[in-house]
């Protein structure tokens, strides 16, 4: 036993002392942060994206997987606003890392660049799920990239000071190519202004307060709590009085209430990426709001 | 530190009067209240946040303007791409309360209670071969509440970090679970723990009763570790910088815990090597193994038995201890989101190894005190499977099973007896959650823990968990 450890220790050293390697390694906890850390950081960085479009950001778990990889992480990017308080806290702590743990560069939180929506005016658990920093899903709009591309880029330049000049330059790039884009898909989604929708789960507030749709019903009687069939019946009685085009979920959602609701209410069931991954059209940034849009758009018609 | 009605206000009349920040005047409070009413049609959520920054800039206006540059220059600059539109408020990350309770820590608070119905008398508990350790009793009959444990935890300073875990448990006593700091500015990844701790041999070992997937601990839990192994000292773990999760670990401590036992001894007690191993199989598969060593002493440790000729007797080891435990466990979901349904599988083997001296009569009741050579070589093991099989639902199964394997007792062989009877015990259960901070269980097992004593068990048990955010833990 002893003559294991020492050997996995001398293996550990001699790994250790091998000049590091070039590229910053970036743990990025959910796949939006992964892409725009992608973007911004090019070939200088090397990213690890924690979780998948296909998993429930807010049920993660400490998996050995995970810690492994933030253990060698140089920066960690994550949404913030208590979005990933059940796993990464955790991670951060067991991986033993200590360059990414909460107050140091290497820690980085999304949502503190951003306008939070849905702050709770109270906190009560009896309310569901909630934040207390406000929504978390603040990804479902563009314009939140953009916000926090710039601090990520001066934060890849904190971190990284010998390819500045590289950051800068592709931290420019994106922020006007983007920013073109998003111009882009405002036009592209005008006719969605004011259609009536109903969400699965409380998670494109951000959306839907950029194209200027309008939230009708949520599926699920309290943020993270399971619909029931006496609340989907409720809604329904809603959507009898007032129509709703479309209800809308996150690709990681199970499609049952919004099968039920879609089809009792007569209306379109439209499942969203949510992030990048979560169709086969939304392979990166660009491709995760054409294709919301475009399936928003069918799901008005 | 400006308190936050300060920076509160300062941002206000930054960005609501961008380039005056000069005291507000009636007029420029009464202009800015008539464009908020404006907006308020299609901007409610904006508006309140507007509406707040508003109130705070009427009562605090004078004092504002001395740090509204500064402060709102930072998060403006930070977000200085071209913005498509422009928005109400680039804001800062949001100052947290003040005043004397601002640095609490986080505290949580977990009610546990179990109705019980056991066809035999707990009181008579014992496993047959097994040195009784103390804690084997699942729970008393009728309602009781288990163990409710009431948690603190927060950094200490800029180099540690304190967590304080007690239980309360049904005979209203009040109990150390784990009491520890750990120092988090130490180099290559490594943060020692320090204190009284739930050891990280095994798998379960360091999980809290309240996040077992079971109601009761394993039987090799209970016959080898007499429940959870309390490591009372030091522990260093480190994971190496691999993709293939790699963590060792090692404690020493004062060996106080059974299978050891309090001696009166300066140095170290007890010492526990362990390696764990883990990864990712696919997006949908995870899992973890591991191999622990436990080696602990023990002096005088009492037990009771009824030796060859149906006496009671007291019996007292003196002697080392040593266990090993191989560990793993294999986690399912579709693609890795196990909201919906998700398999669990877990197993442990136990071994364990006593050497050293037993004194029969130990209290001298049958007139009969001596002193023998004592050698035991015994295992067992656990396999459990939990199936969630639609969201807040699960079903598991648990199967126990113990081999008392060879006991020599030396000299008082003529009086003791080891046993061929394997202990075994089959559990059922079900359980609810209707989130992550509520569960309900309900457990049927048959235990037959001795030739002549099969005992037929139900648990009903609920678990409530209030305050700060349990972690989840793999």
């Amino acid at each position: 036993m002893k003559a294991i450890l020492q050997g996995c220790l001398m293996a550990a050293l001699l790994a250790l002392s091998v000049p590091a390697v070039a590229t910053l390694n970036v743990f990025a906890t959910v796949p939006e942060w992964g892409a725009l850390a992608e973007e911004l950081g090019g070939d200088k960085v090397s990213v690890y994206v924690a979780t998948n479009a296909l998993q429930d950001p807010h049920h993660i778990e400490a998996k050995p997987s995970i810690i492994a990889r933030a253990r060698s992480a140089d920066l960690v990017v994550a949404t913030g606003a208590e979005l990933e308080i059940g796993w990464l806290p955790l991670v951060t702590q067991r991986s033993g890392n200590p360059k990414i743990q909460a107050g140091k560069p290497g820690y980085f939180e999304a949502a503190a660049y951003v306008t939070m929506l849905e702050k709770p005016s109270r906190l009560d658990r009896a309310d569901g799920d909630v934040h207390p920093g406000g929504n978390p899903h603040i990804q479902t709009d563009p314009r939140n990239v953009l916000r926090v591309a710039a601090p990520l880029t001066a934060r890849l330049v904190e971190l990284d000071p010998a390819n500045a000049a590289y950051y800068q330059e592709r931290g420019k790039a994106f922020s006007e190519r983007f920013g073109t884009a998003i111009g882009n898909w405002e036009k592209l989604a005008a006719p969605l202004k004011g259609v009536p929708i109903v969400v699965q789960h409380k998670a494109f507030t951000y959306l839907i307060a950029w194209l200027g749709m309008n939230e009708v019903a949520a599926l699920e009687p309290k943020p993270g709590v399971e619909p029931t069939t006496a609340w989907l019946s409720e809604v329904l009685a809603l959507l009898s009085r007032q129509q709703a085009k479309m209800v809308i979920r996150a690709a990681y959602q199970s499609d049952r209430a919004s099968q039920w609701i879609a089809e009792r209410a007569k209306i379109n069931a439209v499942a969203l990426p949510f992030t990048v991954g979560g169709t086969p059209e939304a392979k990166d940034l660009y491709g995760l709001y054409d294709d919301t849009i475009t399936r928003l758009l069918k799901g008005a018609k | 530190m400006p308190s936050p009605l300060l920076v509160r206000s300062a941002l206000a009349l930054a960005l609501v009067m961008a380039a005056d920040v000069h005291a507000a005047t009636d007029a420029d409070l009464a202009e800015i209240r008539a464009q908020i009413r404006q907006l308020k049609q299609s901007y409610e959520a904006r508006i309140e946040a507007l509406e707040l920054r508003l109130q705070a800039a009427e009562a605090k206006s004078a004092a504002a303007p001395v740090a509204a540059a500064p402060i709102a220059a930072q998060p403006v600059a930070a977000a200085a791409a071209p913005a498509p539109e422009p928005v109400v408020a680039a804001n800062a990350p949001a100052a947290p309360a003040g005043g004397i309770s601002a640095f609490n820590p986080a505290i949580s608070a977990v009610l546990q209670g179990t109705y019980s119905n056991l066809s035999k008398d707990p009181g008579k508990y014992a496993l047959a071969g097994f040195a009784p350790s103390g804690d084997i009793v699942p729970a008393p009959r009728s309602f009781s509440i288990s163990e409710s444990e009431l948690a603190l935890s927060a950094s200490v300073d800029d180099k540690f970090y304190g967590n304080l875990i007690f239980s309360l448990t049904p005979e209203n006593t009040v109990s150390v679970e784990e009491a520890y700091g750990v120092y988090t500015a130490a180099p290559w990844g490594i943060a020692p723990k320090f204190g009284h701790f739930l050891s990280s041999i095994g798998y379960l070992n360091d999980q809290h009763q309240h996040a077992w997937d079971f109601y009761d601990a394993p039987l090799v839990y209970q016959a080898f570790l007499g429940g959870q192994y309390q490591n009372n000292g030091l522990q260093a773990k480190w994971v190496a910088p691999t993709d293939l999760f790699v963590e060792l670990g090692a404690e020493i401590g004062s060996g106080e815990s059974y299978p050891g036992n309090s001696r009166n001894k300066n140095g170290t007690g007890n010492g526990n090597a362990y390696v764990h191993v883990g990864g990712d199989v696919d997006a949908s598969s995870s899992w973890r193994a591991g191999l622990s060593y436990l080696q602990t002493a023990a002096k005088n440790r009492e037990y009771s038995q009824l030796d060859t000729t149906g006496n009671d007797a007291q019996l007292a080891f003196t002697g080392k201890s040593k266990v090993a435990i191989a560990d793993f466990v294999w986690k399912w979901s579709p693609n890795g989101n196990a909201q919906e349904r998700n398999f669990k599988l877990q197993g442990e083997y136990f071994w364990r190894r006593e050497s050293g001296d037993l004194t029969y009569d130990a209290d001298g009741a049958l007139g009969l005190n001596q002193t023998g050579g004592y050698r035991s070589d015994q295992r067992g093991f656990y396999m459990q499977g939990v199936w969630q099989f639609m969201p807040a639902w699960r079903v598991g199964v648990r199967y126990d099973w113990l081999n008392p394997g060879s006991v020599d007792y030396g000299s008082n062989g003529a009086y003791l007896a080891g046993s061929s009877f394997n202990p075994q015990r089959t559990a059922v259960m079900f359980d609810w959650t209707p989130s992550e901070f509520s569960r309900f269980r309900v457990q049927f097992q048959q235990a037959k823990l001795r030739p002549d004593f099969t005992d037929n068990e139900i648990f009903v048990q609920y678990i409530l968990t209030l305050g700060a955010h349990g972690a989840h833990n793999f």
